[in-house]
């Protein structure tokens, strides 16, 4: 079993406020990291250093062995990494398939020639030109491709199944907050990533909703699809996850499976606050003390 | 000594213009481009009150406040407040649309000679440590002083002040803590117009003339000396505009009348790359999408391929000799040359999301490169036209790079003050581009050794090149590059993490749309076989956006309806050139509010007029089926 992703000593600041405090953690292939938190308690902000939305103050991302740190977000992308928005953003204006095209950027080889040259800042822009030029013929290459990604579209959409494939050609704007959330998600695979960064996969949605997203989720992990799962609910979290990272103020207090971050008393208290807390270590029935919690609704043990 | 106090002067006005932008700023987040109108609006009741009606200067002062007070209050009502909560850009776009109506009418009112104006100040100077001192430059200096610890004083220790810089610093919090927004916002509209006003009254005083166009000049130094201070902030707008003066009084002092505007638009420009948040904004500038949503909230309307043949075949027949009036293919080659400009705003704006206010320096470029190749060098036109389009699209390429980085309000900024940089440089060049006076007996183009002497043959030679461009920017659009396009234009942040490198992407749409509009540059020097640098100012940018976004941005079609309903609808009604003006912004104002999509998209109806055509068949076969259920 190799290591997808080594974060270490990630640290970010706004300002006078550390969001990510010296974050160390890692993910192996196949694994599936939860991560839990407090609202503001900077999961947000990992997922986007780790993706290149923001560069970090100190520490490293190490993805596959290549370091990856302060890379911008294409080049993240590029090397294997992909990510969905707590707030989902897909393509309003573009088809469903379009969407998916889109996330393919990184597999096309047949429309960029001289390829080799877009790592350098002047010359890059021969590729780009001869790029341009391409365009405007037709090629068998490409078409060969079209038909791949074609292909990698419907297969996406399947997962998804009666919700996404009828509406394959419908602008995404028009479709249901869900079924958005949803063609973000099959956007970010439709590339096979190494690494799936999902930041709050089921925010918004209904309970029947993000019971059908679990199973989705389940389904991916058991295609050994890697994936860092940042998310609210901790019944989906702690059913879908390998291992969980908590999370309070910037800070990581508390690692393991899904039971024993469940028992550990820091996690309770950043959770449910340190009265209750020592209520609970005083034996008091945890059903009891989260009663009306809007907390302890999805507080499952 | 003189230079730097002359400076100062002219300073002081593009602080108390830079003053009012910021302040709008800071309320709204909207850029109010109509701020130099107002100044302009200012000098024009000074100039009335003082000489038509000989009263005292102070009179004038405030009676132009009142009026341009009146117009900001207008002005926000009809250009920013319907448009909370949209993309900034519409507002922005909204605040030009005034600019442009408000310059073109003082034009037509006042008409555009230079009048003087009589102040009534007493025109004694006196001697101060070797300078020497007019009345007027005290007035000035003394009451700019005042007027801005006024303001100062008036936002620090009033009710009303604090609501203002209270909902600067966050709109939200504000309204949540029961400021009332809209009354602030018009407030501070107000308040900057009459900066604006007053600035007017008190340059014209100065320099003892006015004249309508200067408004525009003006409006953009504040823009610049805005920018030059940090966009939103109060203070450094006063540095930032007497900087300025300063530096422009230095330059010119060294360089002649006519590097002013180089400096104006190179300091705005050098700002812009190297210290975007200017001297004393904030550095945290919030990522907003300028464009997205506003342009793309329609379908593309794709039409059959016998229509297009039919268009084309339309678009052909002033080709036939005596079909129509040498006059009418006059007009027809105007229409193509102001629909290749706008074409290359179908790839920019359409395609890529990404606005230009600087699409005449591109034109600007061509137009230029072709006339010296033709004239000096003797190329052959066509290789002239192709070479033509290359540097227009290498400059801007070049040019758009430091702005990668800029977001929010800044890249339209950058554009603009990159397509003024590039007219007003051709205006100071005189070795090579003939500076004021132009190039002019530029060659009649000739094609495989036909010279085109005649409107019908140069008309059929736009026309070729128009069914060329249109193809490109069609394969284009439909290739990969048109998908990343527009995953930019729909979301920047989303495109460049599926994978898509965004910067590459955005410098080619920047690029193939300079080629675009230096091939319509070179079309444009070609036919006419004259130009100058006054041509491509920035009212030419703002025509051509106009243009495509009357049209559409969608598909190439959008860009030639727009240039026939705008170049040859106006030619038409033989308006005046100021009268023309006029159409433009009101066209533009009314599109904001009614149609941003432009005519040739597709908001529905189209759809459903489809749809009821090819479903009417369908329809009848099942209502006949149904009815045959029925009966058995
Ligand atoms: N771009 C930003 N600028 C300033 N502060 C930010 C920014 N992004 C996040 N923060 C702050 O960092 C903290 C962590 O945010 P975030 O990672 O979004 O939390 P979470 O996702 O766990 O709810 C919050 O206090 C938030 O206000
Ligand atoms: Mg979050």
């Amino acid at each position: 079993m190799s290591t997808v992703l080594e974060v270490v000593g990630l640290t970010k600041r706004f300002g006078s406020l550390t969001a990510v405090d010296d974050s160390t953690f890692t993910i192996e292939e196949g694994e599936v990291v939860g991560v839990i938190g407090p609202n503001g308690s900077g999961k947000s902000t990992t997922i986007n250093l780790i993706s290149g939305e923001l560069a970090p103050h100190a520490g490293r991302v190490i993805l596959d062995g290549a370091d990856i740190t302060g890379a911008s977000p294409d080049a993240v992308a590029i090397a294997g990494a992909r990510r969905t928005f707590q707030n989902g953003r897909v393509f309003g204006n573009a088809t469903v398939q379009d969407n998916l095209l889109v996330g393919q950027a990184s597999l096309v080889r047949a429309v960029h020639p001289l390829s080799g040259l877009r790592r350098f800042p002047v010359l890059r822009w021969v590729s780009l030109v001869a790029e341009v030029g391409l365009a405007l013929l037709p090629s068998r290459a490409r078409r060969e491709e079209a038909a791949q990604m074609d292909e990698r579209v419907t297969a996406q959409l399947e997962r998804f199944g009666d919700r996404l494939v009828p509406r394959r050609l419908h602008n995404a704007a028009t479709l249901s907050y869900a079924n958005r959330r949803r063609t973000e998600i099959a956007r970010a695979l439709s590339s096979s990533p190494r690494l799936l960064l999902l930041d709050e996969p089921t925010a918004g949605m209904n309970t029947s909703e993000t019971a059908e997203v679990m199973e989705q989720l389940l389904v991916l992990k058991s295609q050994r699809q890697t994936m860092l799962l940042v998310e609210h609910k901790l019944d989906l979290v702690m059913t879908v996850s390998d291992r969980v990272v908590v999370m309070d103020s910037g800070r990581i207090i508390a690692e393991g499976t899904p039971a024993e971050v469940q028992r550990d008393p820091r996690v309770i208290e950043a959770y449910l606050g340190t009265r209750r807390a020592t209520r609970l270590r005083e034996g008091v029935d945890i059903e009891q003390l989260t009663e009306g919690d809007p907390l302890g609704v999805d507080y499952a043990i | 000594m003189d230079t730097v106090l002359a400076g100062l002067i002219n300073g002081n006005a593009y602080a108390l213009v830079a003053l009012g932008l910021s302040l709008v700023i800071g309320v709204t987040g909207i850029i109010n481009f109509a701020q130099g109108s107002l100044f302009a609006v200012g000098a024009m009741v000074g100039w009335f009150v003082t000489t038509s009606l000989g009263l005292p200067l102070w009179l004038a002062a405030v009676a132009a406040m009142v009026v341009t007070a009146l117009l900001g209050w207008v002005i926000n009502r009809v250009a920013v407040k319907p448009f909370a909560g949209k993309a900034p850009i519409a507002s922005v776009l909204a605040t030009i649309a005034i600019m442009i109506i408000l310059d073109a009418t003082a034009e037509l009112i006042f008409g555009p000679e230079i009048r003087p104006m009589a102040s009534g100040l007493p025109t004694a100077s006196f001697q101060l440590l070797g300078l020497r001192i007019n009345a007027i430059d005290m007035v000035i200096l003394c009451t700019s002083v005042v007027l801005m610890a006024g303001l100062a004083s008036f936002l620090r220790w009033t009710r009303f002040g604090r609501a203002i810089r209270a909902t600067s610093q966050d709109r939200e919090a504000a309204a949540q803590m029961g400021v009332p927004i809209n009354r602030v916002q018009s407030g501070a509209f107000m308040i900057a117009s009459a900066l604006g006003g007053l600035a007017g009254v008190l340059v014209a005083a100065y320099f003892t003339t006015i004249s309508p166009t200067q408004g525009f000049t003006v409006g953009l130094a504040g823009l610049a000396a805005a920018t030059l201070g940090g966009l939103g902030s109060l203070l450094g707008a006063v540095i930032g505009g007497l900087l300025l003066g300063v530096v422009e009084a230095l330059g010119v002092a060294t360089f002649g009348d006519s590097a002013r505007q180089v400096i104006t638009f190179g300091v705005l420009l050098g700002c812009l790359w190297l210290r975007p948040h200017g001297l004393l904004g904030s550095r945290s500038v919030k990522r907003e999408p300028l464009t997205g949503t506003f342009f793309s909230a329609a379908r593309k309307i794709t039409i059959p391929p016998w229509a297009v043949a039919a268009l084309v075949v339309a678009g052909a027949l002033p080709i036939i000799p005596g079909l129509f009036s040498g006059y009418v293919v006059g007009v027809g080659v105007q229409i193509i040359t102001f629909a290749l400009a706008a074409l290359s705003m179908t790839i920019l704006g359409g395609q890529a999301g990404q606005l230009s206010l600087g699409q005449a320096g591109a034109v600007a470029l061509g137009a230029y490169a072709l006339a010296i190749m033709t004239k000096s060098a003797g190329v052959p036109f066509l290789v002239a036209l192709l070479l033509a389009g290359i540097f227009g699209a290498v400059v801007m390429t070049v040019l758009a790079t430091p702005s990668w980085r800029l977001s929010g309000h800044y890249p339209a900024i950058a554009t603009l003050a990159t397509g003024a940089l590039i007219a007003a440089v051709a205006q100071v060049w005189d070795p090579v581009t003939g500076g004021g006076a132009g190039i002019s007996l530029i060659p009649l183009p000739s094609v495989f050794g036909v010279q085109l002497d005649s409107n019908t043959m140069l008309y059929a030679l736009g026309f070729v090149l128009l069914l060329t461009v249109c193809w490109l920017v069609r394969r284009w659009s439909n290739s990969h590059l048109g998908l990343y396009w527009r995953a930019i234009r729909e979301d920047e942040t989303a495109a460049r993490s599926a994978g898509v490198p965004t910067p590459q992407y955005k410098s080619l749409a920047f690029g193939l749309s300079g080629f675009i509009a230096g091939i319509a540059g070179g079309f444009w020097a070609g036919q006419y076989g004259y130009i100058n640098a006054t041509i491509f100012n920035p009212l030419m940018s703002f025509q051509i956006v106009i243009i495509a976004v009357l049209g559409g941005m969608l598909s190439p079609f959008g860009a030639i309806l727009g240039s026939i309903v705008m170049v040859g609808g106006l030619e038409l009604f033989r308006f005046s050139s100021s009268g023309r003006l006029l159409v433009y912004g009101v066209v533009l104002l009314l599109l904001i509010h009614f149609r941003p999509q432009g005519l040739w998209t597709d908001t529905g109806t189209w759809s459903r007029l489809k749809q009821r055509f090819t479903r009417r068949s369908t329809a009848e076969a099942v209502s006949t089926h149904e009815h045959e259920g029925a009966l058995a």
